[in-house]
């Protein structure tokens, strides 16, 4: 099953990638149930799920590519294009609402110059607001990337915007 | 442990020294009670679960030990074991605690579970936002493996069970449990109808499955341990164990509390462990069971009849926290989430806030929830971006009467009984919110003419 390196396609995985796919795949009963989790694992390398990692993952597990792309296009976390470098995720529901969720977003919307769902020019931050992430007690939460913060004060937000920023300047 | 509280899920939780490795948590006396299970016949533990009365504590508060006897055994398919970790009522953050601090209880209880109903494979679906918990989950499968606690041959017990950890993708719909087994199945996540699709006969892969709360499952490893009649001494009748309520909102100490069932009361954990409100604020209303539970107006009084026959004449604080009383209150305990707001509170945009949450998360199978959800969240945004009519309470009530019971799955219900209980409870707020804007419209309006 190594189709992928066969063909001389632009669409390629990582070997320890392909190597946990080989082991996830045969441990359901079903191999569509592998959907989400190959899914997951591709978005992890790629940042997103293109159509051809739809149709890659289609193949692999021996569907038709809509049933790979209906799953694509119904989850919230599977982004179909790529986004920031960074993904800022603030929570909007009623806990952290009522804690002032609203204002925190709006620090890094304007520490970022991005409206919500829009990532930076620089390509580096997508910031958006997501449900309930399960922290309530902690309100307001962001999650930025796989980072739970928790009680994030507009100081906090503070820290974090630079925290963010210093590692962009690494980066380049 | 705030006093008053009786932690027996969270004994080990936040206790100094206490790590999420599998030797703190035998060092706990942990997987004791999975070796004694596998001593027993796996009768005797649906028994034992049976007799607890423990009912479930993701939501709906089904009897666990009812629910595993439906299992359809005649078929001779393999029966699936699913633990739903899914978390996303809004409110509540328990099965978090449990994942991220001490998953070898959880993962105990589910083999025990398993054994006890003889589940083929069992899966833990766990939100795709805890990337950490997932890999918590999966370090704790390994370590509890190498000690034979699950795999093949558990314990000498020739019995052999693997599990899996399965991760959602952002979408809350995933908390239903046919939902929930479509998407392990790899699909949308659309709810499926009952009748025919009880899990418990036409689950996963059209297997019988048991989908159990984090919670729930937990339960159960204290229920072998202590036998379940014993355990039903915690609590009252009907209302056994502990509960873990998740107090959100607009208290001085928000947090996860372990109570015994019907010991204390919303007044008590609210003022009492949670330190109550914060200075110079006063209670305006609680929702006492996530957001789709209906909400509790600060001074409203509740009489009636248990379901025992004593009477009872309650304010708000006087509920006591199990699963009936909130029953009886018109309400529900839910999933154990309590989201508090006092008087500061702008109650047209908290239900603009949970609308929208609704109608972000329909997953469009029926028209009156989808269509419904985006109508009720298209007025209450109407409402707060100032273009409030008298006429919406009715309009908002009106919607959602239409939803309820109209639709394939409890989604549904989640999206009306907020709008109902806010309009119903706070209908005056909602007008005087119309009429105030209103107004200012009206002098808005006016002033270019005043000045010219
Ligand atoms: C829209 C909706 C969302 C739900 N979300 C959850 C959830 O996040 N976690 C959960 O345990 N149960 C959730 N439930 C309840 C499940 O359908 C199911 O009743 C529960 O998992 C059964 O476990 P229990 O009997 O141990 O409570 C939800 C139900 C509905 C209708
Ligand atoms: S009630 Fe709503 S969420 Fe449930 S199946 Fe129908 S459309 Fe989907
Ligand atoms: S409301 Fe923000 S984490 Fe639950």
């Amino acid at each position: 099953m190594s189709q992928t390196t066969e063909t001389a396609e632009p669409f390629a995985l990582s070997p320890e990638i392909l190597a946990k796919i080989d082991k996830i795949v045969p441990r359901y009963p079903s191999k569509r149930s592998a959907t989400l989790p190959l899914l997951h694992l591709i978005q992890d390398e790629k940042g997103f799920i293109s159509q051809q990692a739809a149709e890659w993952v289609a193949e692999r597990l021996e569907l038709e590519p809509i049933k790979v792309l209906e799953v694509v296009t119904f989850y919230p976390m599977f982004q179909q294009k790529p986004i920031g470098r960074r993904h800022v995720k603030v929570c909007r529901t009623l806990s952290c609402a009522l804690n002032g969720g609203a204002q925190i977003c709006q620090k890094f919307k304007d520490a970022f110059n991005v409206d919500l769902n829009e990532t930076s020019k620089d390509g580096e931050v997508t910031v958006e607001y997501v449900e309930c992430i399960a922290s309530c007690g902690t309100a307001p939460v962001v999650q930025i990337d796989e980072t739970l913060h928790e009680n994030v004060t507009e100081e906090r937000a503070d820290q974090l915007i630079e925290e963010i920023r210093a590692n962009a300047k690494q980066a380049s | 442990m705030s006093a008053g509280e009786n932690r027996i899920l969270f004994k080990n939780i936040d206790q100094p020294g206490y790590g999420r490795d599998i030797d703190s948590y035998m060092a706990a006396g942990g997987y004791e009670t999975l070796k004694k299970a596998v001593g027993m016949k796996p009768e005797e533990i649906c028994s034992e679960v049976m007799d607890s009365g423990i009912r479930g504590r993701g939501g709906a508060g089904f009897p666990a030990g009812m629910k595993w006897k439906f299992l359809d055994r005649k078929s001779g398919k393999p029966i699936y074991l699913v633990c739903n970790a899914d978390e996303s009522e809004p409110g509540t953050f328990k099965d978090r605690q449990i994942i991220y601090k001490d998953p070898h209880q959880l993962i105990e209880g589910m083999m025990i579970s398993a054994y006890g109903t003889q589940t083929a494979l069992a899966f833990i679906y766990i939100r795709g936002e805890m990337y950490e918990g997932a890999r918590i989950l999966e370090e704790a499968i390994e370590e509890a493996r190498a000690k034979n606690f699950l795999g093949d041959n558990i314990l000498g017990s020739g019995y052999s069970c693997d599990l899996i950890v399965h991760r959602g993708a952002g979408a809350y719909i995933c908390g239903e449990e046919t939902g929930l087994i479509e998407s392990i199945e790899g699909k949308r996540p659309y709810p499926r109808i009952k009748p025919p699709y009880f899990p418990a006969v036409l689950g996963l892969y059209m297997c019988p499955t048991i989908v159990n709360n984090v919670e729930t499952l937990c339960h159960v490893k204290h229920v072998i341990e202590r036998g379940g009649k014993e355990y039903a001494k915690i609590g009252k009748p009907g209302n056994t164990g502990t509960r873990i309520w998740s107090v959100s909102g607009h208290v001085q100490k928000p947090g996860y509390y372990e109570i015994e069932c019907g010991a204390m009361t919303y007044g008590e954990l609210i003022n009492d462990l949670c330190g109550g409100l914060r200075p110079g604020r006063k209670l305006k209303a609680i929702i006492p069971g996530g957001s789709s539970s209906k909400v509790l107006r600060a001074d409203e009084r509740f009489t009636g009849k248990l379901k025992d026959g004593t009477e009872f004449d309650w304010g708000v604080g006087d509920i006591p926290l199990d699963f009936d009383s909130p029953m009886a209150a018109g309400t529900m305990s839910g999933s154990g989430a309590v989201i508090v707001m006092d008087d500061s509170t702008d109650i047209v945009g908290a239900l603009a806030n949970i609308n929208a949450f609704y109608a972000h998360e329909s997953c469009g199978q029926c028209t009156p929830c989808r269509e419904g959800s985006l109508w009720l969240k298209k007025v209450t945004a109407r409402m707060i971006a100032g273009e409030a009519r008298e006429e919406d309470a009715d309009l908002l009530k009106s919607i959602a009467d239409q939803i309820e019971g109209r639709t394939i799955c409890a989604h549904g219900e989640a999206t009306a009984w907020p709008v109902q209980s806010f309009i119903l409870k706070f209908r005056d707020e909602f007008i005087e919110y119309a009429r105030k804007q209103a107004a200012e419209r009206k002098a808005k309006n006016a002033q270019p003419a005043a000045v010219a």
